[in-house]
């Protein structure tokens, strides 16, 4: 989760509103046959907006309201929006599981306030200096520093490396 | 250094006294897959982690509830995944027909008083009423615990909900729970703990704390705890299972904040479409509904089944619903036909499915039609849950859906 200079990226946003659960990420009748993500990629988000498979490119922003990924432990969640190629999800607060999900699975999380960003809006991400930045429009905000406790494990890039190399025993 | 009873269960394990927010590295005593999830779980700890055994077939517990029997070819293949791990690395399996997790570990004694439980599911918070620490967490961490027998955690901060007084007439545990749900809000408990106290306590049956404490995460939390009082005992040595090691609170124990529910309060309440971030009383609404479901880890134990032959007894479904009805185990199941339970259910038009999880996951077993509205006994309401994003669940007690099965609109059982 951490970056450095020269890492930027910039993506359009996806936006959506408050808890956002892991069944809308990933519905659990599809879930359950398979756990080939790029079997399940065509249905990431189907549940609440059906087009979003189609038309999320690598680099976009997911930006949500508060309590994002709610529900359900399933893995699958955070690893499809991973998978599709999100820069960030980006929301004001993210439920338990899924925040250890992430972590585990380095998908990158930013908890900071959604207001005033909408759909179609293009973000910046500089993790250099801990700055996401909308493009032509006021909206900027400095990113939270990862727990101190989870650098080792997020600097691995996620569990299973950290115990590969020796973590855990 | 006063602690809560959670803060004691970490701390057991981790050897210090832990306080709320510092991440440890602890040791579980259990883990528990369901094959939603267990099956990224194998292919993470055999293939990335080069796994050749679990840190104990024991300690590791592979549960097939949320497809069975199999609905289809890509399911078959991964519970087959689940039976040759189980088999070939260590692991007790409980294949399908055994019943929903959440009912069979603390049935079969594998979620003890003082024990630390995860499971690759979130509803795993039901441990809490056998004064259990279950928690929630998704397949690499279940690999990792699968084969080290440690998780990473934050110690949680707890709340402390002061239990008051008794349910009146019609109200019943689910509805305590939505009405904690309704306070608290669906992110209130984000990362906490939920430690349960008071006098009312004692008024409720173990199948009804199991119902409260599963409803946990739908306010975010990690864990809920309530304490090892007669009535766990009691639960326990009816099934021949060992004690445990009970903990408690320390009376002078820090906790984040006090919430008090004074169980008289409590009215029948139904959650409406899609979230649970409505939640009202269930006789002021009237909606229409074609299905009516009776099941899932949070209803599905003799108690709710009881509750719902007893409402149905003597009557006819409405003949525009389909009433499925899912013991949570063959336990269950077995209980229920020998109380002549099943055959109330049937002859009041119910059908009977298998033992699991099914239709409050979208697998199979009672998938609704576009349009459609269910009434149901889960703990989850989303869009698309049950498997049609064009369908909408309501959620309330067994009561209420037995009741608006007979009326064939959601109703509370005084209505009839």
């Amino acid at each position: 989760m951490t970056g450095r200079a020269g890492d930027e990226k910039t993506g359009r946003v996806h936006h959506f509103g408050a808890n956002v659960n892991t069944d809308d990420i990933i519905a659990g009748k599809y879930k359950h046959r398979t756990i080939d993500l790029d079997e399940l990629k065509a249905h990431v988000m189907e549940n609440v907006r059906p087009s979003f498979a189609t038309d999320v490119r690598p680099g976009d922003f997911l930006v949500a309201g508060p309590n994002f990924g709610c529900g359900s432990s399933r893995e699958q969640a955070p690893a499809l929006l991973r998978h599709v190629g999100l820069t960030a999800v980006v929301a004001p607060s993210f439920a338990r599981i899924f925040f250890r999900n992430a972590v585990n699975i380095g998908l990158r999380l930013i908890e900071v306030p959604t207001t005033g960003l909408s759909e179609g809006d293009r973000l910046e991400f500089l993790p250099g200096k801990r700055l996401l930045r909308a493009i032509g429009k006021q909206w900027s905000v400095v990113t939270p520093p990862e727990p101190p406790e989870l650098t080792e494990l997020i600097a691995a890039g996620g569990l299973l490396a950290y115990v590969k190399a020796g973590g855990f025993r | 250094m006063a602690l809560t009873a959670v803060e004691k269960i970490i701390s057991n394990r981790v050897g210090h006294d832990v306080t709320p927010g510092e991440i440890v590295v602890c040791p579980v005593d259990l883990v528990m897959a369901q094959d939603g999830n267990a099956p990224l779980a194998i292919k993470l700890l055999t293939e990335e982690l080069g796994g050749e055994r679990t840190f104990d077939p024991d300690g590791v517990v592979l549960v097939i509830d949320h497809c069975g029997p199999s609905p289809n070819d890509g399911a078959s293949n991964l519970q087959k995944m689940m039976r040759g791990f189980a088999r070939d690395y260590g692991a007790r399996l409980f294949d399908i027909g055994s019943g929903i997790s959440h009912v069979v570990l603390p049935e079969q004694g594998l979620a003890l008083p003082g024990t630390l439980v995860v499971g690759s599911d979130s509803h795993s918070v039901a441990y809490g009423a056998v004064n259990c620490f279950g928690t929630g967490m998704g397949s690499t961490d279940i690999a990792v615990a699968m084969l080290t027998g440690k998780v990473w955690m934050r110690v949680p901060e707890t709340y402390r909900i002061v239990l008051r007084g008794e349910l009146g007439s019609g109200a019943t545990p689910k509805d305590l729970v939505l009405e904690l749900i309704r306070r608290v809000g669906v992110d209130g408990a984000t990362y906490m703990c939920l430690e349960f106290a008071g006098d009312g306590l004692a008024s409720l049956s173990m199948d009804a704390r199991l119902t409260v404490c599963s409803m946990a995460i739908e306010m975010g939390a990690k864990t809920a705890l309530m304490p090892a009082d007669a009535a766990v005992a009691a639960y326990l040595a009816e099934r021949g299972l060992p004690p445990g090691e009970p903990v408690e609170a320390d009376a002078d124990a820090r906790y984040g904040k006090e919430i008090e529910l004074d169980l008289g309060e409590v009215r029948p309440m139904v959650v409406l479409p899609h979230d649970l971030t409505r939640i009202v009383p269930a006789d002021s609404v009237d909606i229409p509904v074609q299905q009516a479901f009776l099941g899932t880890c949070t209803n599905s134990r003799l108690e709710d089944l009881r509750a719902a032959a007893r409402t149905v007894e003597g009557h006819s479904i409405h003949p525009d619903v389909r009433f499925i009805v899912t013991p949570g185990s063959r336990q269950v199941y077995l209980d229920a036909m020998r109380e002549g339970l099943i055959d109330i259910l049937m002859t009041a038009g119910a059908v009977i499915t298998p033992p699991g999880c099914g239709p409050c996951v979208g697998t199979h077993l009672g998938v609704p039609a576009d349009g459609e509205t269910v009434i149901s006994t889960a703990n989850r309401n989303f869009q698309g849950r049950m498997g049609n994003r064009l369908a909408s669940i309501v959620l309330g007690s067994p009561e209420t859906v037995a009741a608006s099965a007979l009326r064939g609109r959601v109703s509370a059982k005084e209505q009839l």
